[in-house]
C-alpha cells in the first residue's frame, strides 16, 4: 500500500468514526452540536483524502463543482426560512438522489461491457434508487412549496400503472444483470425510475407528507450506499446506510403514528387519504367569545397548546410564545402537546416553537401529556385537526382507526382555533368539534391568539 | 470481487445494525435537525463524484462529475449549515421569558 492509498484510507476510516460519533451526539440537544462539529470535520478529512485520489489529473473541473455547490448550499443554508423546512429537506433528497445517480451513470460509461455482474448489480441500484429520490423528491418539493396543488392526484388504474412500471424496471434490471453491457437497456432503466419516482408521490396527499419525506430520505441514503459498493469504498457505504435506516426508522415512526403498515407505504399503495367522507355526524358547534378564552385561559392552572399544521400556515408560533409568556407570568403552567405527525415532516412543530424561543423542556410528546389531560383545565388546539379527532380512538370503522391521538377531549376544556367550519385536509368530519366541552373560536390563528394575548394582558 | 462484495456486506449488515442503536436513540425533538444531518451526511457520494469530475475518462463523464459534485456540495454546506442553524435554537430554559418580567 503505497502512502497516499494509507492517507486516504486513513482519512475515509475516521471521516467512518466521525459521523457515527456525530449521529450519536443528536440523541441529546446539548449535545447535538458538538456531534455535528464531528460529522463535519469528518466530512472535511474525506474529501481532502479524496483530492489525494490517483486517478485524479486536473481540478479545474472539481473546484468549479466545489465552489457552485458552496455557494448554492450557503445561500440556502443561510436564507431558507424554518417554515420551509420541509420543502428544502425534499429538494435536498432530490440533489443526492441526483449525485449519486450521475456517479453511477458515468461509472457504467466507463467500463461498459466490462461491468462485472457484482458491480452492475451495484450500479443498477444506484441509478434506480438515485433515480427514483430525484425525480420523487422534485414532486414532494412541488406539492410542498404548493406549486402543485397538495391534494392526491389520483386516476383510474393508478396502482396497476404503477405496478406495471415498477415490475419492467425490475425485469430490465435483472436483463442487465445478465448482459452487463447493454446500453439501451441501462438507459430505459433509467427512464423508468425517473418517470416512477413521480408516480410514486403524485398520488400521495399533502398530510402524508411525513412518510414520503422520510421515504425519500431513506431511498437517498441507500442510493449512496449503493454507490459505496459499485466503487467499493466502506465510507460510502456506512454513510449511506446511516442515512437510510435514519429514513427508515423515521418513516416507520411516522407510520405507526398514524396507524398505517409499513407494506402499505414501501409499495406506495397509500392514497387512502381520499377515501369516502363520511356524512352525518353534524352537531352544533359552540362558538365561544374572545373575552371568555382569555378569562379560562388566565384563570387555568394548566393550559396546554396543541399546534398542527395551521400554525405553521398561518406563522403562529410566536403569537403563541407570547401568549404563553403572559400566562406564565400570572403562574399557569404552559405547556405544548407535540403529536408525531403533526406538520409536514418529523419533528415540524418542534423546530417552529424552538425558534419562537419555546424551551424544549415545554414540549411534550403524545404519551406523556395523554395522562395528563385530565387534569389540564384548558387545551387549546392551534390548526390541527387529525392528531385530535377523538374518531380515531372510538369509531372502529373511521379512516383513521387506531391512529393514536392527543386527547384534548379529556381536558376540562377544549378550545379550538380554526379559520372556517370546513372540514381539515383529510376530509374527515372531527367530533371533538361538536362536543360539549369543545369552544371554537374562528378567525386566523395568529390574529386571534395577538387578540388573546392583549385580552389576557388586560385582565 | 466475491471478496468485495462479501467484505461490503459485512460492513453494510453492521453499519445497519450500529445506525439502529444510535438512531433510535434520537429524540423526536431532534427528528427535523437529524433528517438534515443524515442528509449531509449522506453527501458524502461527493468523494465518488470528486474522482469522475477530475479524472477525465472522457467528457461526459466529466460533466456528470461536474453537476454531481454540485448536487453533493450543496447538501453537504447547506446541509451542515442549516442543522447548526436548527439545533442553536433549541434551548432548555426560558430566558427570554425571565427577561421580559
Amino acid at each position: 500500500m503505497s502512502a497516499q492509498t494509507l492517507l486516504i484510507e486513513l482519512s475515509y476510516f475516521s471521516a467512518s468514526i466521525l459521523f457515527i460519533l456525530g449521529l450519536k451526539g443528536l440523541s441529546h440537544p446539548d449535545t447535538a452540536r458538538r456531534g455535528m462539529f464531528m460529522a463535519e470535520f469528518g466530512m472535511l478529512l474525506a474529501v481532502i483524502g479524496t483530492l489525494l485520489h490517483r486517478d485524479i489529473v486536473s481540478y479545474e473541473w472539481i473546484i468549479v463543482g466545489l465552489l457552485a455547490g458552496s455557494t448554492i448550499g450557503i445561500a440556502m443554508g443561510l436564507w431558507v426560512p424554518m417554515t420551509a423546512m420541509p420543502q428544502r429537506t425534499a429538494l435536498s433528497h432530490a440533489f443526492g438522489g441526483l449525485a449519486a445517480a450521475l456517479v453511477g451513470v458515468s461509472e457504467f460509461l466507463r467500463h461498459g461491457e466490462h461491468l462485472g455482474t457484482f458491480k452492475v448489480t451495484a450500479l443498477g441500484f444506484e441509478v434506480l434508487l438515485g433515480g427514483i429520490t430525484f425525480t420523487g423528491s422534485l414532486v414532494a418539493f412541488a406539492k410542498l412549496q404548493e406549486l402543485v396543488k397538495g391534494q392526491p392526484i389520483t386516476y383510474k388504474g393508478q396502482n396497476v400503472l404503477n405496478f406495471l412500471l415498477f415490475g419492467s424496471a425490475v425485469v430490465i434490471f435483472i436483463a442487465l444483470v445478465l448482459n452487463p453491457g447493454h446500453t439501451a437497456l441501462f438507459y430505459a432503466m433509467c427512464a423508468l425510475a425517473l418517470l416512477f419516482g413521480v408516480l410514486l408521490v403524485l398520488p400521495i396527499g399533502a398530510a402524508d407528507m411525513p412518510v414520503v419525506i422520510a421515504l425519500l430520505n431513506s431511498y437517498a441514503g441507500l442510493a449512496s450506499a449503493a454507490t459505496g459498493f459499485a466503487l467499493g469504498n466502506n465510507v460510502l457505504i456506512i454513510a449511506g446506510t446511516l442515512d437510510g435506516g435514519s429514513g427508515f426508522i423515521l418513516s416507520i415512526l411516522m407510520c405507526k403514528a398514524m396507524n398505517r403498515s409499513i407494506t402499505n407505504v414501501l409499495f406506495g399503495a397509500f392514497g387512502s387519504a381520499t377515501t369516502t367522507v363520511e356524512a352525518g355526524e353534524e352537531g352544533v358547534m359552540r362558538e365561544v367569545s374572545l373575552e371568555d378564552v382569555a378569562t379560562q385561559l388566565a384563570y387555568a392552572r394548566q393550559v396546554v397548546f396543541v399546534p398542527g399544521y395551521g400554525m405553521a400556515t398561518a406563522q403562529a408560533q410566536n403569537a403563541v410564545r407570547e401568549l404563553a409568556n403572559l400566562l406564565e407570568n400570572r403562574g399557569v403552567q404552559v405547556k405544548y402537546a407535540i403529536h408525531p405527525v403533526a406538520g409536514r415532516m418529523p419533528g415540524h412543530m418542534n423546530v417552529l416553537l424552538a425558534e419562537a424561543n419555546v424551551p424544549y423542556s415545554q414540549l411534550y410528546e403524545l404519551e406523556q401529556i395523554n395522562p395528563e389531560m385530565p387534569t389540564t383545565d384548558v387545551a387549546v388546539v392551534i390548526g390541527a385537526n387529525d392528531v385530535v379527532n377523538p374518531e380515531a380512538r372510538d369509531n372502529p370503522k373511521s379512516a383513521i382507526a387506531g391512529m393514536p391521538i392527543i386527547e384534548v377531549d379529556k381536558a376540562k376544556s377544549v378550545i379550538v382555533l380554526k379559520r372556517g367550519r370546513g372540514k381539515g385536509f383529510s376530509g374527515l368530519e372531527n367530533p371533538l368539534f361538536f362536543k360539549p366541552v369543545t369552544g371554537l373560536l374562528f378567525g386566523d390563528a395568529k390574529t386571534s391568539l395577538n387578540r388573546l394575548a392583549s385580552a389576557v394582558g388586560e385582565l | 470481487m466475491n471478496e468485495v462484495l462479501i467484505a461490503g456486506l459485512y460492513v453494510f449488515v453492521l453499519a445497519a445494525f450500529l445506525g439502529y442503536q444510535v438512531i433510535s436513540r434520537v429524540p423526536p425533538l431532534l427528528h427535523t435537525p437529524l433528517m438534515s444531518a443524515t442528509n449531509a451526511i449522506s453527501g458524502i457520494s461527493l468523494i465518488g463524484s470528486i474522482v469522475t469530475a477530475g479524472a477525465k475518462y472522457n467528457l461526459t463523464s466529466t460533466i456528470l462529475g461536474v453537476v454531481a459534485v454540485t448536487a453533493a456540495t450543496i447538501n453537504v454546506v447547506g446541509g451542515f449549515i442549516i442543522t447548526d442553524r436548527m439545533l442553536k435554537m433549541f434551548k432548555r430554559d426560558a430566558k427570554p421569558a425571565a427577561e421580559k418580567k
